[in-house]
């Protein structure tokens, strides 16, 4: 009877508002009200971007990005001069954003693993150390960081003739440091080539060790097996072949380091302080994972006579890498992010020649800008993406 | 059998344990020398503070010249650090180029902004719900103070803002209105409408997947393009909104978390009660989600209050661009190491007493609910 008398009852409260009452109506109606708002803003904004452009005779469009950029870029690892094209300058930011990412997070993933590791030993001076470090790390900013390394470098390191040597191949001094780059003679692709096959080899050679670990229980030493692939093989046609590497070594001429490679104080300045930085994160995130697995897991390998090493790779690290992944990718993608504060020291990432200068030169804001975001998404989408595929293959599979 | 006396079974009195059981001797034991490794690390330990902290301790105390009135009077006076320089801009660190006759507004506006967190941070001090009050009113407050222009206060040009007291101005407005915009966007992600889910989807993942300081770059030269012709406004203005959306977006995703992680049983029970969508939003749902949430909440205001340091790239001289412009200063050549240190104390001391509140508030929080 109830159901009736409400029935009867709503139409009363009159016409339009009838709906405002039904939920279903209702969540309709502002999901209509919100987009219509949106789109409404959106064309507000569009609208007064398209009357200011007008305004000042500018049109939007991408042809500036293949006039030359007229500036140098001090490190590059293509053909690059102050005649090539905006595009060419902005391609060369880009790899360098790239190799400064790459290189962020191989030392900060060593780095955070090995501190997260000892920050759980149970030495009580080792332990606090790293605790200290820690705190001290990710409680500064990282721009503060890049600047004390990059002023410790350029300010405090003595000058190329004073430079500190590593024996008679490596100079640390406030240009950076310079080091010795191979000169490979025509044979050494035997042992390239060698190399290679022993990394294939190696691979190959572990599914077998699985398969037959399945099959029939036995170990193989995959480790012995894999090392004297990869590192003793090639090393052998290497002295077999005749040795056919040389390395030119950094000479001092003049003011300056000649020959080899040079390591700029700012790509130096920008890799340490945000792998430091991003590794002091890692560790909390390795410590916290390690702690979430449960003390029982340990005690019950034990009781199968598993022995300590075992124990860690097979029970304790697989389970424990399941709570690291997640918040790893996202410290992996907020290196990746922070290292568009190259700018601040001059190091030539896509944010200092595209979103820089670029953009002071050509004035074209809206484009520059939009390109430097797009491609900041689509790293982030893609590192994310790459992380959620991994996490997916070693997530617990449940019943 | 002279001295030993004879118990009934079951009664002799507890004896003391092992002494290589207890004490500092097994202390050290078991922390220091225990195994092998245990060892190696202690060594190893030792040897690092060795390497540290005696050079550092002459370098940045012992060594160190506290007056001087340049860069060479420090180097004649003594080998270490020159703390000097602190000392001779300590009035720019602090206000930038706050006119010098009315620094008693920001040093006010601050006074008021601890009485202002009084009442947030501690729930057992009196007459909390006036203070509360005042608390909501404070951002209002502090702006008409700082920038002046009403209620015969001079105006300001906050392009004059600078040193500690921009960084502050923009890390509190950032994580005032970051909370509430980050709620407000977590709710809309995890609601059932479809459309509010995808715009409020699409407004955290892009925010998430930009730099700030492209933000920023958005901030300094683009947006005036979206104004009605005509129209411009303050730059530290857009910096600031511009901050706080970032830090809402991260602010939204560590608050979605905690909804994810509350069981559905709540929502169906507050459901059951007749509780509307906000009643169950306000009573039942974001009490226990932002608890939960309370970590994540606090390393993002951490977060937040570390990245004002990049609106340098766009030109302000916050206490980190101060420091930069100091470090190319011809009299002063070749500071960079104590200008930076001085400037990261700073930070240490703000972020390191943020961390350590939000440990001390999931503790009081803590209601043995702990899963």
């Amino acid at each position: 009877m109830s159901v009736a008398s409400d029935t009867d009852s709503t139409p009363q409260r009159g016409g339009i508002m009838r709906l405002w009452y039904d939920s279903e109506a209702r969540q309709v109606i502002i999901q209509i009200f919100t987009i219509a708002v949106l789109f409404a803003l959106v064309f507000y904004l569009v609208r007064n971007a398209v009357i200011n452009l007008d305004a000042i005779g500018k049109s939007l469009g991408f042809d500036f990005l293949f006039q030359p950029a007229n500036y140098d870029i001090n490190q590059s690892f293509l053909e690059y001069d102050s005649r090539s094209s905006n595009l060419k300058a902005a391609i060369v930011g880009l790899l360098n954003t790239f190799l400064v990412a790459g290189l962020g997070i191989f030392i900060a993933t060593i780095v955070g693993f090995v501190m997260g590791v000892l920050r759980l030993s149970k030495n009580f001076l080792m332990n606090r150390l790293v605790y200290c470090y820690v705190e001290a790390m990710r409680n500064v900013p990282v721009l503060l960081w890049i600047l004390l390394v990059h002023g410790f470098i350029v300010v405090n390191m003595p000058g190329p003739r004073q430079a500190l040597g590593l024996g008679e191949s490596f100079f640390f001094s406030n240009r950076g440091i310079n080091m010795p780059s191979p000169l490979p003679e025509p044979l050494f692709w035997a042992t390239a080539i060698t190399f290679i096959l022993g990394v294939i080899g190696a691979i190959v050679f572990k599914r077998y060790a699985k398969k037959i670990q399945d099959e029939t229980g036995k170990i193989l030493p995959v480790l012995y097996v894999s090392f004297g692939l990869i590192v003793v093989l090639p090393v052998i046609v290497y002295f077999i072949t005749g040795a056919p590497l040389n390395w030119e070594t950094p000479a001092m001429q003049g003011f300056n380091f000649q020959g080899g490679y040079v390591v700029k104080p700012e790509l130096i300045a920008l890799t340490l302080a945000l792998a430091l930085y991003t590794s002091a994160f890692i560790a909390e995130t390795v410590r916290s994972g390690i702690l979430a697995v449960n003390y029982g897991q340990t005690e019950a390998a034990g009781a199968l006579g598993l022995r300590n090493n075992r124990t860690l790779q097979l029970v304790v690290i697989p389970q424990a890498m399941r709570v690291i992944v997640p918040p790893l990718t996202s410290q992996y993608l907020n290196l990746t992010k922070n290292s568009s504060l190259a700018i601040a020291i001059g190091y030539m990432d896509i944010t200092a020649t595209l979103g820089g200068i670029t953009l002071n030169q050509t004035g074209r804001e809206m484009e520059c800008m939009i390109l430097v975001m797009a491609i900041y998404l689509c790293i982030s989408l893609a590192v994310s993406s790459f992380m959620n595929w991994y996490n997916n293959r070693i997530k617990l599979i449940e019943r | 059998m002279s001295d030993a006396k004879s118990y009934e079974p079951g009664q002799h009195p507890s004896l003391p344990p092992p002494k290589n059981l207890v004490g500092w001797q097994r202390w050290v034991w078991d922390n220091l020398f225990g195994t092998v490794s245990n060892t190696v690390l202690t060594l190893l330990s030792v040897y690092l503070l060795y390497l540290i902290i005696p050079g550092m301790l002459d370098y940045f105390v012992l060594d160190a010249v506290i007056s001087a009135n340049s860069r060479a009077e420090c180097a004649e006076l003594g080998k270490g650090a020159c703390w000097a320089f602190i000392g001779d801009r300590f009035q720019v660190f602090i206000y930038g180029f706050y006119p010098a006759e009315l620094r008693w507004r920001p040093n006010l506006a601050f006074v008021l902004l601890f009485v202002a967190l009084a009442p947030v941070l501690y729930d057992n001090i009196p007459f909390r719900k006036y203070g509360l009050m005042f608390s909501l009113a404070f951002p209002i407050i502090a702006g008409v103070l700082m920038v002046g222009g009403v209620f015969g206060l001079e105006p300001v040009d906050t392009r004059l803002f600078g040193g500690v007291l921009l960084t502050i101005v923009i890390g509190v407005t950032g994580i005032t209105f970051s909370l509430p915009l980050g709620i407000l966007l977590a709710l809309g992600r995890y609601s059932n409408l479809p459309a509010i889910k995808i715009v409020c989807t699409v407004f955290i993942e892009f925010i998430r997947g930009v730099p700030l300081i492209t933000l920023l770059f958005v901030a300094s030269t683009m947006l005036s393009y979206f104004l009605p012709p005509g129209t411009s406004f303050d730059l530290l203005l857009r910096v600031l909104i511009m901050v706080t959306l970032f830090a809402s977006a991260y602010m939204a995703e560590v608050i979605r978390g905690g909804l994810q992680s509350l069981p559905k049983g709540q929502f169906e029970a507050a459901d059951a009660m007749g509780l509307k969508y906000w009643q169950t939003m306000r009573l039942i749902v974001l009490p226990q989600a932002l608890k939960i949430s309370i970590p994540g909440i606090v390393n993002t205001f951490i977060g937040l209050y570390k990245d004002t340091t990049l609106v340098i790239v766009i030109g302000m001289l916050d206490v980190l661009g101060v420091a930069k412009s100091a470090v190319s200063d011809p009299v002063w050549n070749g500071l960079s190491v104590e200008i930076y240190v001085f400037v990261a104390g700073f930070f240490f001391i703000c972020c390191f007493g943020m961390s350590r509140y939000s440990m001390y508030l999931e503790k009081k929080l803590h209601t043995g609910h702990k899963r």
